[in-house]
């Protein structure tokens, strides 16, 4: 790797500063053809600014970089497209109201007509193992076809090196097995892969070098095959990482339980919620594990007052509160956190003060006969803010001025300091970096050990098969009934999140094992159950 | 190339600095207006932001009219700024000014000529609760049916004008008017009188609502949750229901209290300065109440002093057109160069402006 006459892609040097922080600082590494090169770091790290240098979206202060041997600074990323490069985004760039070919249409320099296009399309998708029907509307598609569509529009263009930004956050195990192949199968004809996740068991199975960044610069390099993730999260970290531990309570009372037939969305393209029910105990955590846009944030409103029930729909200790609006519900010991933290869970342009009294007006006595007690309101953002470690200059800081991980511990911090009896909490550590996220979920399992019922909503499985006790997975609308989280291996809990979607008749070369799987085991239950309308 | 880039935090300085500025850019913009019209742009500014103050000639008479003026749009424009904070847009405080005024003349026409103590708290009461109503119409139908409070208040207002003027020319016609148009004068009327309470400062019972409007307002906004919602509502709509604010609800606060305030504006407006109901008395404190708001930065001490900066507008662009002969319609245009200007420089508190070269984002 070293021997940099045959590397595909060349970087010497790189910097790039924003105002008050040094995205890139001196970055240098290397990617030979057919290699499957890691980019690891935590949020912050400067990963993303890195690729969209090398995908011509920034342009760097200083620095070099070859491809083939060439001198390559792309203008733009149509530049970078045209020399071989490909870059599937995190998050899609997709307009749900055409169909399959006309997206990928406008993301090429030089479309040919549709149905040579569709040909294409179908041919690709086909050779590796990525099926997709041209002429499907985009918006009908899962997750992980959407994906396929990114991915298929990128190997039209033949790239040498294909770029992927956290391609996995939003796939079931499943799917990342079958994207796995993919790419593993694209690396053997030679085209180079510069992956970025923070994944570790991914980065393990798929990589075969890793580049590690942390503040902007390159620390380590590695072969991940080579270590434990654990060794990785601490090159990433730069210390060692605390792994979060519990002291288990004996369950106790059911405290909780949501029984819904059929709820239809507050907003349009939302999903309906159909025979829901659940049930949590005290002292226990409850994983509901899904992938985004299949009820997550609909079942948070639900609990958190922001959905109105029928009275009898939603107990809390055996007392119908399904009518009660939020606040009621929290001065009976009911808190929530949704996903969502600059604009939901926080008002972005408001101080930690103000955010304080945001969810904390009753329970913390900040309000008296309507009146705000600010120098109260100000002394509980302050306890947050020291028992939550969150950095900031203090509390007349506005929200949006304090980091993703910062601003999530504050919001959590403030939820579990009001001693809930139940605390909702949707995707917790969402974009959150390592030791953020080891904090909260150590404060989600102390919360539980005390005796609160936990109800924690999480597209991350690891995170779930860490934490939570009991896992049911939400798919379309619809909970499946909860399983005891020890019985569960990371199979068991993907086949639960309705596996592979439609993924089964995938080209028989490309699926193996999983193919055969989920053919068994999924598709006569699944069929029936189409997950999209 | 220029690039705004946001601010972490808003600034502090520009938050402050907008107004001044805005208000110099007016002076600026308008003085080139006036000088396009072929007057003395110096003399068309002194005119109208010194003469009416400090000229010995003028001030005697204008001093006064300054707190006449500046009365109602600092009343109409405190309760216009919680609804703007929450992102709820009455722009038809003219109509809901309107109304408080035929009701509170009607509750005086009704009881002439008796002499008795309770005329004129039922008239304020009156006055109150027909802004109120006016208010509640656009108010009721937002939460029902979801129409644009925007477009329905807006054109109440013109209903409220076509009511003024049949009123004026029907019903409430003075009947010894000679058949001229317009009610009997009811600051003649001693009992439904809104007397000047101290000589020759223009203070009335309307400035002293307005100065407890203002005291209210800014109680309301920093130390009550209910000014908290309001703003919560405004900056981020998700949180605020999260928190559990009821939107409906706060629609009908924002709408309620505006129409209310504007009201009790147009009531002590008729019993007082204006003294009769008229076809013209809708004079568009209404619309001019909106800058107000505005250039106080919704602030209830902002808009006490932009009250009085447009009130000397007011007077002194009456002062231009007598001494200058400058067309009403250029002191509008002056009043709308300072809206314009202000939310045009807004930007600055929240954008820092940075010179760059082009870059692909």
């Amino acid at each position: 790797m070293s021997d940099t006459t045959e590397a595909l892609l060349r970087v010497e040097g790189i910097t790039r500063a924003y105002p008050g922080v040094i995205a890139n600082d001196d970055i240098s590494f290397a990617i030979r053809p057919g290699e499957v090169h890691a980019l690891l770091g935590e949020n912050g790290a400067g990963k993303s600014t890195l690729v969209k240098i090398i995908y011509g979206l920034v342009r760097p202060d200083a620095g070099q970089m070859w491809f083939q041997g060439a001198p390559f600074h792309p203008a733009d990323p149509s530049a970078a497209r045209a020399a071989g490069v490909g870059m599937v985004f995190q998050h899609f760039s997709l307009f749900d109201a055409l169909d399959v070919a006309e997206n990928v249409a406008l993301g090429m320099e030089n479309a040919p007509p549709q149905r040579q296009l569709a040909r294409s399309i179908r041919e690709i998708s086909q050779a590796y193992g990525l099926p997709l029907d041209p002429s499907r509307l985009v918006g009908e598609l899962s997750a992980g076809e959407r994906q396929r569509v990114e991915i298929v529009r990128c190997l039209l263009q033949n790239p040498k090196l294909l770029i992927m930004d956290e391609p996995t956050s939003v796939l079931t195990p499943q799917e990342v097995e079958i994207l796995f192949r993919t790419l593993r199968k694209l690396a053997a004809e030679g085209t180079a892969i510069l992956y970025i996740s923070h994944k570790l068991e991914e980065i393990r199975a798929l990589c075969e070098a890793a580049t590690i960044l942390r503040d902007g610069r390159v620390v380590d390099t590695c072969n991940p095959r080579e270590k434990t993730a654990r060794e990785l999260a601490e090159m990433m970290v730069g210390g060692t990482l605390q792994q979060p531990a519990r002291a288990k309570a004996p369950p106790g009372e059911t405290v909780l339980e949501l029984d819904i037939r059929t709820l239809p969305p507050a907003l349009a393209f939302g999903t309906t919620l159909r025979d829901l029910s659940l049930s949590v105990r005290a002292g226990e955590i409850l994983g509901i594990g899904g992938v985004a846009g299949n009820g997550q944030d609909e079942l948070l409103a639900v609990l958190s007052g922001e959905t109105r029930l029928p009275a009898q729909a939603l107990k809390l200790s055996g007392i119908g509160i399904g009518r009660l609006g939020a606040e009621r519900r929290r001065a009976l010991g009911l808190l929530s956190a949704p996903e969502e933290r600059l604009g939901h869970a926080a008002a972005p342009d408001m101080s930690l003060t103000e955010n304080a009294l945001l969810t904390g007006a009753s329970r913390e006595r900040l309000v008296s006969s309507g009146f705000i007690r600010w120098g109260r309101a100000r002394a509980f953002a302050r306890r947050i803010i020291q028992e939550f470690d969150v950095r900031t200059p203090g509390p007349a800081t506005p929200a949006r001025a304090l980091s993703g991980g910062n601003l999530q511990k504050f919001v959590i911090g403030r939820e579990v300091l009001q001693r809930p009896d139940v605390l909702v909490v949707n995707q917790p550590t969402w974009g959150v970096d390592a030791k953020a996220a080891a904090a909260i979920r150590q404060a989600l399992m102390d919360l539980a050990a005390q005796g609160a019922a936990v109800v924690v909503i999480s597209q991350d499985l690891d995170e779930l098969m860490e934490i939570a006790d009991r896992f049911a997975a939400l798919n379309a609308g619809r909970l499946s009934p909860p399983r005891d989280m020890r019985e569960l291996s990371l199979e068991a809990i993907g086949l639960m999140l309705g596996g592979a979607h439609d993924m089964e008749v995938a080209a028989d070369d490309a699926v193996e094992r999983t193919g055969e799987v989920i053919s068994e085991l999924v598709q006569p239950g699944a069929a029936n159950e189409e997950p999209r309308p | 190339m220029i690039r705004l880039e946001r601010r972490p935090a808003p600034s502090r300085f520009w938050t402050a600095a907008t107004p001044v500025l805005a208000v110099l850019l007016t002076m600026l913009a308008g003085g080139l207006m006036f000088a396009l019209l072929g007057k003395d742009p110096v003399a068309a500014i002194r005119i109208i932001f010194w003469d009416p103050l400090f000229n010995p000639q003028f001030a005697s008479y204008s001093r006064p009219q300054l707190l006449v003026k500046a009365g109602p749009l600092i009343l109409i424009a405190v309760g216009l700024s919680f609804g703007f904070r929450a992102n709820i847009w009455n722009i038809g405080a003219e109509g809901q000014y309107i109304i408080g005024a035929l009701c509170g003349a009607g509750v005086a026409l009704a009881f002439y000529p008796l002499e008795a103590w309770f005329i004129f708290p039922l008239m304020v009461l009156a006055g109150a609760l027909g802004g109120w109503a006016w208010a509640m119409i656009p108010a009721i139908l937002k939460t029902r049916f979801n129409t644009n409070e925007i477009l329905v208040s807006l054109l109440l207002v013109y209903v409220a004008e076509r009511l003024l003027a049949a009123l004026a020319m029907g019903r409430m016609r003075n009947p010894e008017g000679g058949g001229f148009p317009g009610s009997r004068n009811i600051a003649n009327y001693p009992s439904a009188s809104n007397t000047e309470l101290i000589a020759n400062t223009g203070m009335h019972w309307g400035v002293v609502t307005a100065f407890i409007a203002v005291i209210f307002g800014y109680i309301l906004l920093h130390r009550h949750i209910l000014g908290y919602h309001v703003q919560l509502a405004g900056q981020a709509p998700r949180a605020a229901r999260f928190a559990g604010v009821n939107p409906d609800r706060l629609v009908m606060f924002c709408l309620g209290l505006a129409g209310l305030l504007a009201g009790l504006a147009g009531m002590f407006e008729v019993a007082g300065p204006a003294g009769r109901i008229n076809i013209d008395f809708g004079s568009g404190y209404g619309f001019t109440a909106i800058i107000v708001a505005f250039l106080g930065r919704l602030h209830p001490i902002g808009i006490l002093l932009a009250g009085l900066l447009l009130g000397l507008t007011y007077i002194g662009g009456e002062l231009a057109q007598m001494m200058l002969g400058l067309p009403s319609a250029a002191i509008q245009a002056f009043q709308g160069m300072l809206l314009f200007f202000l939310l045009a420089l807004d930007m600055l508190s929240n954008y820092r402006i940075r010179l760059k070269p082009r870059e692909v984002a």
